[in-house]
């Protein structure tokens, strides 16, 4: 068996991918363009819109991040930080149904008080990133976060609305009998969180098993001893967790009391509620 | 549940009025509710129409009218559900917003017009209500044996899943549940609309045993008019959100010259 810590064994020369090989590696798109005129699902314009839009997105984040760790100053990584951050809150909260002003606003602080925490748990005492906003760490480290909080703050967001619409009726029974908001809506948050969880639960049993995660990939491919690699992949399955279960913690809680008057009233979409009844 | 017979016993007070404790008790019940030029208003439409009416303690009130009326939004503003856009609603004489409002709705309990059952047994359901009336201390299998007594439920279905009774148990179950917290009102809507003629009659008799028994106001919506002229004391007739007719049922139904509220009322879905 070969010691966790020993030197890195598949450190090979890396491959290096030139344009001509993205080129080459365009052909894949051009399948799945084939494939989608063939079956006439009219995606095709799309994917290949998409595939190019992938390629310019990722050579300007490519980019950008040279520029990054060349500059190497702590005001534009937090400002990057914050870029990504605004980003996912606004990916967090488009499309979801009956979205208000304050889910921006819910969403954002959220996945701040989440991504935040964790990486600063992560930065300080895990992989004691020096200087303390070094970029090669921060950056990779926090989108890896941010994508994690981001979908678990759109599913919670999108399954406790689900779930109080459904359940307006017993949400209603609970309040007439004089029950809390808190007590009338438990049932519709727990579905939330667990809906919002279920994924990282999921991820965490088939980690490494099933799946192969991009990151560690990533590592191995760029030559990077797979004990090194599934080292990280551990620190950021962990991080992913503890940022999942905390956006999702703030967001369902505090999501909830927007649906609720001081009167301990449920409000939904109330002109087309009421305007339907007697 | 002694208390429900008599409001002022059963301990709930005005939360912001220091004037309570000098008022001199009144020397009988007062109305359980009055509303002073009470108005709603829905996505626009104004549902409830400056609604202006004293609802007596211990009787039946059927508030009747065609569909789009206003009942229902009438009904839940009575225990704060909703609140209304405009006037006043009193309930036993004082501002129905001086009383805290989970305490407000264990005085007046509502059944919906579609029952809904909580997840679990017929106990739990029960045993959720009892938990909300803080009687907890109280031996608990009495309180559920006398409210699903009172709302005539089959002692026996006790442990069965809420989801596997009939519809009209169910509506027992939501009486019963509703009376665990000892109210002394019971605000009913359309609460027989789903189930059979004969379960419905059955369940109108409860209502009609409960309130004179148990000295409960019950308001209930109803659109099937029989059943308000059979069981109710006091009929309002709501059209477009206006009272247009009120009074004894006897002499809503019996007595009014209104051509068009002859015609309403001599109608029988």
């Amino acid at each position: 068996m070969v010691p966790f810590d020993s030197a890195p064994t598949a450190s090979r020369a890396i491959v290096e991918v030139s344009w001509f090989d993205l080129g080459v590696a365009f052909g894949l798109i051009l399948i799945a363009v084939g494939i989608a005129r063939w079956q006439g699902v009219g995606l095709a314009q799309r994917l290949v819109i998409g595939a190019m839009r992938a390629v310019a997105q990722l050579v300007l984040v490519g980019y950008v991040l040279v520029s990054l760790f060349a500059l190497d100053r702590w005001y534009l990584v937090v400002a990057a930080l914050l870029l990504m951050l605004l980003v996912a809150t606004q990916a967090a909260v488009t499309r979801q149904p009956g979205a208000r002003r304050r889910l921006v606003m819910i969403t954002g602080v959220a996945m701040l008080v989440a991504s935040g925490l964790t990486l600063l748990y992560i930065s300080t005492l895990v992989v004691r990133v020096a200087p303390w906003y070094n970029p090669q760490y921060m950056i990779p480290l926090f989108g890896m976060i941010v994508g994690s909080a981001m979908n678990a703050a759109a599913i919670a967001a999108e399954r406790l609305h689900s779930e109080i619409t459904a359940r307006r009726a017993e949400i209603e029974a609970y309040l007439a009998l004089g029950a809390h908001s808190h007590h009338a809506s438990h049932h519709a948050v727990r579905q939330a969180m667990r809906a919002s969880l279920i994924p990282t639960v999921n991820g965490l049993m088939v980690v490494g098993v099933v799946t192969l995660p991009g990151m560690m990939t990533g590592q191995i491919l760029a030559g990077a001893s797979p004990l090194i690699a599934i080292r990280y992949q551990i620190v950021v399955v962990f991080m992913q967790a503890a940022a999942v279960a905390m956006t999702t913690a703030i967001v369902t809680l505090w999501y909830r009391r927007t649906f609720f008057t001081p009167a301990l009233q449920l409000r939904l979409e109330t002109e087309e509620r009421l305007s339907t009844r007697d | 549940m002694p208390e429900a017979t008599n409001p002022r016993a059963s301990g709930m007070q005005p939360s912001t009025n220091a004037s309570t404790s000098t008022t001199p008790p009144p020397t009988c019940l007062p109305a359980a509710f009055t509303l002073h030029g009470v108005y709603q208003v829905r996505a626009g439409i104004t549902v409830v129409d400056g609604v202006e009416v004293d609802i007596p303690h211990g009787e039946i009130i059927a508030l009747v009218g065609p569909s789009g009326a206003g009942k229902t939004s009438l009904l839940r503003l009575l225990n704060r559900l909703d609140d209304p856009a405009g006037g006043e609603i009193l309930y036993r004489a004082r501002p129905i917003t001086d009383y805290p409002v989970q305490a407000l709705r264990r005085h007046v309990g509502f059944v919906f017009q579609s029952p809904v059952m909580f997840p679990g047994t017929v106990r739990d359901n029960l045993q959720v209500a009892l938990a909300l009336s803080g009687h907890q201390d109280q031996d608990a299998d009495t309180r559920m044996a006398e409210a699903m007594a009172l709302a005539e439920l089959d002692h026996t279905l006790c442990d069965r899943a809420g989801d596997r009774l009939s519809g009209g148990q169910q509506q027992r179950v939501n009486i019963a549940r509703a009376l665990m917290t000892a109210p002394d009102v019971l605000l009913m809507d359309e609460p027989t609309s789903a189930l059979d003629p004969e379960t419905a009659d059955r369940l109108l008799e409860t209502t009609r045993r409960l309130s004179r028994e148990q000295h409960l106001t019950v308001v209930m919506v109803t659109h099937r008019l029989a059943e308000a002229r059979r069981s109710s004391d006091r009929t309002i007739v709501l059209e477009r959100g206006r009272i247009v007719a009120s009074g004894p049922t006897a002499d809503v139904f019996g007595r009014t010259t209104d051509p068009r509220l002859r015609a309403f009322l001599a109608t029988e879905p």
